[in-house]
């Protein structure tokens, strides 16, 4: 049988963090009472028009800049029509002719064969980023026969990330997407959290023979974790491929990802292609944005973003953060994958090597295997730990010193975990771990030992 | 005497104290019901307005009114929203909606202490030339009444009587220029977005401003076309429309099509001296249709300036013919697009179809709106079908482009003000002018005004003479962008010039008494 080569592209959904929406000024908050965040505008209430967000445009550009685009110095806002009940206006404010930053890079590292010892780097490139309104929600009551309306989210500003098709299975889509997560939660320009819906993945999928035209391509949508994000892509290249060996064909079709099945199921709504009739929205101008050798002399700070002020206040890139840990710690990269990949284990990490005369290479390994599958085993956080830093550091101090052993120091630990609030050289006292140093007595435990056991050192003497 | 300035010659009154706000705002609406047959009005806020009224007179009192418009009665067409107030768009779709918020201008009129008397009558989503096509009935001109029209119209045959002979007041905004004209305020806002203000204007013999576009915010205006639209400004002469601009231009943050730049308002000057004018007289204007009436007046108009020392020169927007079409596939597919928040969901009219969101949808939308507003929808979406993007509404804004360039190269080239021709003739009795559908009419109607709201420019309709009927006829200024200034000096100049004749009306002597006396009173040819 020939081989088959899949292809899989990412449209990204990132709702940006700022305190009011893309074009109105009512707020943004998660499970906010229905209804309780609503402007005249986002109800689309006639006469209302939109005002841009400049903490949105920001957001949009560091974002562009953090993955390599060009940033637009002019871009432009479409409205894309379609009737939906979450959609009052009709229509969605998107930038579909000229979007604000394009032509990006994004690297991302995987694990070759499951081994954390070898990880190689991959590179998808980004198509665009554009700014547009996130609709509100609408949940269909079937036994009311009714669907209920909620527009707090109506009107959000968002970031659509697109991903080129240059991946090719689920663990690089689910790499990718978890690199570029990283990376918005470091600049801030969005929380980037699934769960609370603040980062959306579409996947696009298809399969064909090497040499031969790109297969048709599947959409699939209600992705809910990067975990499923993997499974969804894996089961759809699975799907098309065997579709394709028993002669059928593949429609292009949007899909539902059922999580409890862990398969993907056409998705009822669809009804054929929709034309979205694209207008240039023609209450925005042109958005116009400077670098320091375009500003105007005296323009209005309040109603400018300068491109080159937003490059230079960037913080550390998550790839960046990584080669600093390697180099300044002598951990492996791997170590640092793992250490950015939980929040708060790299401030953890830093902050016991701050307290402890111990090698962080070998802080790496209490960090990395004991805190880090305790933190697992009970489905804590970082920030839930019952062992804080000052804690740990204390311990690895006593064991640096050489104090305890360290078989001793695993059993501190777990003493430590129960969170009764003890010190660990109060739980080696207590418990009468203490490595004993002084050779007068150590010779009088062995002496008592032998004392003891006459027979056997008969036997060990005669050989 | 009254005196001339940038104040409005009522408010002049009021600050002497020779008449108050509340006895200014109880004769305007006595006047307003008894004049109730020519359906000016859809909302009369009459408690309100006495209130509002109530409060001008202790600011007059304590000698501190908010500014000249203090205690003035205004009315403002019902495509503007007004809290608390019905807005209706004279369309179902609206009946009864209450908005939340005032539009931007209805705020500054009211900061401004002006006594908003209602809301006026409209073509439903001001879609028409006419006035003639809302739900809530036709406007009629109040000229139709008029001494002036009675005594020159000859009545068809014996049967016919006064009611079937009454002629149209223009539109969209013909409710307010009905309003002006009839006495009832002294100033109403319109919106103009192919000739909405200055088509009524010119059939009810008032003056009708289509400021520059993002001088005046829309914020709360209902789009037609929000590429083109404007707030329009009617009064009885020059000098209320630029006290009136005055109150209303500058940067609005809720607009973001506003200029930023800031506006002082002005005072108009007496022009005596045009001889450093320039005046052009665009030869496409000679329009299809064209009544040899207001040729000859066009004409007189221009020999008015040549006389007084004017340079006065043909000029050519070779482009003209083409703004029609152009205005047809621009205005449909924003019409396609701002409709479509009109759905019964969130507020107005909602069907009681309700099988789905989908059928509820379509049924609400076919109870809420007219032939003329569906009709737009369904061409708007046609154009911007994939398939049909690039041919119709790229090219659109292709042409519109080249139209506004006539007028820069014109203006480019030394040429001040254009002067030409408002309508195609006067108006025309409402039996007659519903025997065209209403895309006909406006693509008639609309041809020497639209030009002005492609490219964006300042233009006024004034009031110049009464034609052989006895019906107004105005002539149009059309002025650079963003000067108003100018545009109204000369406007102002040639108001005076011409000395428009007041109409005389039954209603409105019975119910003056010196007030609405206005300072002009002898005509012009």
């Amino acid at each position: 049988l020939a081989p088959w080569v899949p292809v899989v592209g990412l449209e990204i959904h990132a709702q940006i963090s700022s305190n009011s929406k893309l074009f109105s000024g009512s707020q943004v908050q998660f499970a906010a009472p229905p209804n309780s965040l609503v402007s005249f505008f986002d109800a689309s209430l006639p006469g209302t028009l939109p005002v841009l967000n400049r903490r949105c445009v920001e957001a949009a550009v560091m974002t562009g800049l953090a993955l390599n685009c060009r940033i637009n110095k002019k871009s432009l806002f479409d409205r894309k029509h379609y009737f939906y009940a979450d959609l009052p206006a009709g229509y969605q404010i998107t930038q579909q002719r000229v979007p604000i930053a394009v032509n990006g890079s994004l690297s991302y590292s995987l694990c070759i064969d499951n081994k954390m010892s070898q990880m190689v780097t991959k590179t998808v490139r980004i198509k665009q980023i554009q700014l547009e309104q996130d609709s509100g929600k609408s949940l269909h009551d079937d036994t009311r026969s009714q669907t209920l309306v909620d527009l707090n989210r109506a009107g959000v500003g968002l970031m659509e990330v697109v991903m080129e098709p240059d991946m090719c299975c689920g663990e690089e889509a689910a790499a990718a997407v978890r690199e570029l997560q990283l990376i918005l939660q470091t600049l801030g320009s969005s929380q980037a959290v699934m769960a609370e819906g603040q980062l959306r993945v579409d996947a696009n999928v298809s399969v064909h023979h090497p040499g031969e035209p790109y297969g048709v391509r599947t959409e699939v949508k209600n992705i809910n974790s990067i975990r499923f994000l993997a499974k969804a892509v894996d089961y759809e290249i699975q799907r098309q491929i065997e579709e394709l060996e028993n002669g059928g064909t593949i429609l292009n079709e949007t899909r539902a990802f059922d999580s409890k099945l862990g398969c993907t199921v056409p998705m009822r709504d669809k009804e054929g292609k929709q034309d979205y009739r694209f207008m240039p929205e023609p209450n925005l101008p042109p958005l116009i944005l400077y670098d320091a050798k375009s500003l105007p002399a005296n323009i209005n700070h309040q109603q400018v973003v300068n491109i080159d002020w937003i490059h230079e206040r960037l913080p550390d890139l998550p790839s960046v953060k990584r080669a600093k840990l390697v180099e300044r710690y002598g951990i492996l990269p791997e170590h640092s994958f793992t250490l950015l990949n939980e929040d708060g284990l790299t401030e953890f990490f830093e902050n016991v090597v701050k307290q402890t005369q111990m090698k962080p290479k070998k802080v790496i390994g209490w960090i990395l295997n004991d805190l880090l599958s305790y933190l697992k085993q009970h489905s804590l956080r970082v920030k839930e730990s019952p062992v804080s830093s000052c804690l740990l550091a204390d311990l690895l101090n006593l064991l640096e010193k050489k104090e305890i052993s360290s078989t001793a120091a695993k059993q501190v630990f777990a003493e430590l975990w129960k969170g009764e609030r003890k010190t660990p050289l109060e739980i080696v006292k207590e418990k009468k771990l203490e490595v004993i140093q002084d050779q007068k007595e150590l010779e009088l435990i062995c002496q008592a030992v032998i004392d003891g056991q006459e027979n056997e050192v008969i036997v060990m003497v005669l050989g | 005497r009254p005196q001339s300035g940038s104040r409005l010659q009522v408010s002049a009154a009021l600050k002497e104290g020779r008449v108050s706000p509340t006895e200014l705002c109880q004769r305007c609406l006595a006047l307003l019901r008894s004049t109730t047959f020519l359906n000016a009005y859809i909302t009369v806020a009459g408690e309100a307005a006495l209130k509002q009224a109530e409060e001008s007179e202790k600011r007059y009192r304590r000698g501190q009114p908010l500014g000249v418009l203090d205690g003035i009665p205004i009315a403002v067409k019902d495509n503007f929203n007004t809290a608390g107030i019905e807005t209706t768009c004279a369309s179902n779709m609206l009946k009864g909606y209450i908005s939340p918020y005032n539009a931007t201008v209805v705020q500054k009129l009211l900061d401004q202490g002006a006594v908003l008397l209602g809301k006026t009558n409209l073509d439903e989503f001001a879609m028409g030339s006419g006035s003639t096509d809302g739900v809530f009935g036709p406007v009629r001109n109040p000229w139709s009444y008029s001494r002036q029209y009675k005594e020159k119209s000859v009545p068809k045959s014996r049967s016919e009587d006064e009611e079937s002979n009454w002629v149209i007041a223009g539109g969209s905004s013909g409710g307010s220029a009905a309003a002006v004209s009839s006495f009832t305020c002294f100033a109403a806002l319109g919106s103009d977005t192919g000739g909405s203000t200055r088509n009524p204007a010119a059939h009810c013999g008032v003056v009708g401003l289509k400021p520059t576009y993002g001088l005046i915010s829309r914020h709360g205006l209902i789009p037609l076309v929000n590429s083109m639209d404007v707030p329009g400004i009617l009064t009885r002469c020059v000098d209320d429309a630029a006290v009136v601009l005055g109150s209303l231009a500058g940067h609005d943050p809720k607009d973001s099509t506003t200029v930023q730049d800031d506006f002082k308002p002005f005072e108009l000057p007496n022009l005596t001296d045009v001889s450093k004018l320039s005046i052009g007289i665009p030869k496409e204007y000679r329009a299809p249709g064209l009544s040899s009436e207001i040729l000859s007046l066009w004409s007189k108009a221009a020999d008015l300036f040549k006389n007084a020392g004017a340079k006065v020169i043909e000029v050519s927007l070779p482009h003209t013919c083409y703004s029609i079409v152009c205005y047809h596939v621009l205005c449909t597919t924003e019409v396609a697009s701002n409709m479509a928040r009109f759905d019964g969901l969130e507020y107005g009219h909602r069907s009681d179809m309700n099988k789905s969101t989908e059928s509820m949808y379509a049924a609400t939308r076919r109870e809420g709106f007219n032939d003329v507003v569906r009709g737009r929808i369904l061409s708007g979406n046609y154009f911007l079908l994939k398939q049909n993007y690039e041919n119709y509404f790229i090219k659109a804004q292709k042409v519109r482009r080249l139209i506004a360039n006539d007028f820069m190269k014109v203006f480019g080239s030394g040429v001040d003000i254009l002067l030409t021709p408002t309508t195609l003739s006067d108006a025309v009795p409402y039996e007659e002018f519903i025997k065209e559908d209403n895309r006909t009419r406006s693509a008639q109607d609309d041809i020497l005004t639209q030009a002005a709201n492609m490219a964006g420019l300042p233009a006024i309709n004034v009031p110049t003479a009464l034609s052989e009927r006895g019906l107004p006829v105005g002539l149009q200024f059309i002025g650079r962008s963003f000067q108003e200034k100018q545009l109204l000096t000369v406007a102002k100049w040639f108001e005076k010039q011409v000395k428009f004749p007041m109409i005389e009306l039954e209603e409105v002597k019975r119910h003056d008494h010196g007030v609405f006396q206005h300072q002009k009173s002898a005509s012009f040819s």
